[in-house]
């Protein structure tokens, strides 16, 4: 018996939420008294899959297949393993992969599924996990009861603990597939720092006025290292591409700090950062509402107190 | 072809959550119902797709599973456009027995495409497009941004982690689809309310299917402390702040 966690990789690297992944699953191996086996499919080298080892993976395969598979295939090959490794609880991550294949995957083990599940569970026998509902204004204690369990987990919810493992790579044997979907093409985001793995994020809303003024806002993410991110107004407006819209309906994130910036904090954008560890936000209008969320906050308009604010940052990090 | 678009009906998004006092359910007492957004958002797609192109697609239903207090719901869906609803009579327990539900009401109809929200803004399930492709086992896109069809070939955007894809798929697929797909929700007209009174309901009874998990209790997120507001003129002490206190930079 086992725990299956299933990894990504870009262009062949490892993120900061893969090696949480990793530790999260030796933990929770831990805890049901079973081994971990690591699923990796793409072209990974071997060094790269060995400093997993240092969150607590021991044995992993790799398929060193072409990316482009379509869901249903990558759903068999999960499965797949999870049979024969007789996995007990298959884990991905709530990201946009685990949200497209966790689902199909526990259909094909009769599992019972719950997405982005909080740390680790309350309770193993029963089997109860912790996950927030109604986009973040309630917790939910849930029990998963089926023998077979697939959790996908929210970043940044488990934290890492170090656990130094030797690491054995078994490659597994290519597989045939018929894709039914097709990809044409792929347009990857640039040189910046990914919205879904930043641990700063630099949000603006309507109170930026327009789209010219995000040059002040890109500076101070420049500065900080932090990704950009938007309310969705101004995604609905086209200032910003919607691939930066965060909140109800669009990216929920859950960064160390978050900055709010000129955005007042209505609910359905708060369902999107409420998980973050630090807010801070700025607005003219002392009563808005995202004073209630944040951590720390400044009165004043933007156009005065961005600049002045990177400023600071830019001292700080300097050092002087 | 016939598009049949999932739709789930959930409090409207500024809801307060209330319990009941043994915090094991949650009480629903005085909620406004809406379509979820996602849904509304595939729905709004389709019928677009439909006014721009009558010859190719027939027929746009709405389904839902839930019990007679979501008509409402979906009498919304036929006024923005649908042409048919069917409503399978349960109340969802958990994603797996929902898709279960949805399999079964639509095993004898032929349809070519499904849209489904990505996820649904009450219990963030994010799990029932993928488990209908699934169990009907059919392709799927999931994180879908934009759907265009050209005779029989289905092109659509997905997003992925830092970046986008044109991807091509045929019929039958399931779409499970996101912000982006259309821009703002369809909102009824008069006359649209008006037609969507004579238009065709189907109640279809539920079928058993054994939900493999459970909400045992239901809590409100603990309470932030106090927002620490720092003078304008002062910015170097939040820098130092988030260096010294809160440590995040
Ligand atoms: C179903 C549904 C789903 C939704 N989903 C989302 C979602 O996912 N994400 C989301 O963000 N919204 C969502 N919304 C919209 C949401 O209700 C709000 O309308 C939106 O978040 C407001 O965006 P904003 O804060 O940028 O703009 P506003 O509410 O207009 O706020 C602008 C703020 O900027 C401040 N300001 C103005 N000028 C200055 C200045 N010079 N200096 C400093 N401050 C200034 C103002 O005081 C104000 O507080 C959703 C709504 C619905 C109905």
């Amino acid at each position: 018996m086992s725990v299956l966690v299933y990894i990504e990789n870009r262009n062949g690297k490892f993120k900061k939420s893969t090696y949480e992944l990793v530790s999260y699953g030796s933990r929770l191996a831990e805890l049901l008294g079973v081994g971990l086996n690591i699923l990796s499919i793409g072209n990974v080298a071997d060094d790269e899959l060995k400093s997993l080892g240092k969150y607590g993976a021991s044995h992993v395969h790799r398929l060193a297949a072409d990316m482009s598979l379509d869901d249903k295939s990558f759903a068999s090959i999960i499965s797949g393993l999870a049979a024969q490794t007789s996995a007990k609880v298959v884990v991905m991550a709530h990201n946009l992969t685990g949200k497209a294949i966790a689902p199909r995957v526990a259909i094909r083990l009769k599992a019972g599924m719950v997405s982005a599940v909080n740390g680790l569970p309350v309770l193993v026998s029963p089997f109860v996990v912790n996950k927030k509902s109604f986009s973040g204004k309630s917790l939910v204690q849930i029990e998963i009861s089926s023998a077979i369990k697939v959790i996908t987990l929210s970043q940044n919810t488990a934290g890492m603990v170090e656990k130094p493992s030797n690491v054995i790579v078994e490659d597994l044997p290519a597989v045939s597939i018929y894709p039914a979907t097709r990809v044409l093409s792929t347009e990857v985001q640039s040189g910046k720092v990914l919205l879904s793995e930043a641990d700063v994020v630099v949000s603006g809303g309507r109170g930026m006025r327009s789209p010219e003024n995000w040059k002040p806002l890109e500076e101070l993410a420049e500065v900080l290292g932090a990704a950009t991110a938007c309310s969705r107004p101004v995604s609905d407006e086209g200032w910003r591409p919607h691939h930066e819209h965060v909140g109800q309906t669009g990216k929920v994130v859950a960064p160390n700090l978050y900055f709010a910036l000129g955005i007042s904090g209505a609910i359905q954008h708060l369902a999107g950062i409420s998980s973050s560890k630090v807010i801070v936000a700025v607005n003219k209008d002392p009563e808005a509402p995202i004073f209630t969320a944040a951590d720390y906050g400044v009165i004043g308009d933007l156009q005065v107190v961005l600049p002045k604010m990177t400023e600071a940052f830019k001292k700080l990090k300097s050092g002087n | 072809m016939n598009i049949l678009v999932c739709i789930s009906n959930v409090p409207d998004t500024t809801t307060r959550i209330k319990y009941t006092t043994d915090q094991k359910e949650v009480d629903y007492s005085g909620v406004q119902w809406i379509i979820n957004p996602w849904d509304e958002l595939a729905l709004t797609r389709a019928i677009e797709l439909k006014e721009a192109n009558p010859a190719l697609i027939q027929k746009i239903t709405a389904i839902t599973v839930g019990k007679a207090d979501a008509e409402p719901t979906l009498r919304k869906a036929l006024a923005c456009g649908a042409d048919d609803a069917i409503r399978v009579d349960a109340s969802g327990v958990d994603s797996f027995y929902t898709a279960s539900q949805l399999t079964n009401a639509i095993k004898d109809e032929s349809f070519d495409l499904i849209l489904c929200g990505i996820e649904s803004s009450d219990f963030n399930g994010a799990a029932v497009g993928g488990m209908l492709a699934e169990l009907l086992d059919w392709p799927s896109v999931s994180a879908v941004s934009s759907v265009n069809i050209e005779n029989e070939s289905v092109k659509v955007t997905r997003e992925i982690d830092g970046g986008k894809q044109l991807m091509e798929t045929g019929t039958p697929s399931v779409l499970i689809v996101q912000k982006g797909i259309a821009l703002n929700p369809r909102i009824p007209s008069m006359r649209g309310i008006m037609t969507a009174r004579t238009k065709q309901l189907k109640v279809v009874p539920a079928v058993e299917a054994a939900a493999q998990s459970h909400i045992l209790t239901f809590a409100a997120p603990p309470q932030k402390s106090a927002c620490k507001i720092i003078d304008a003129e002062n910015l170097d002490e939040l820098a130092r702040l988030l260096h010294t206190e809160a440590r995040v930079i």
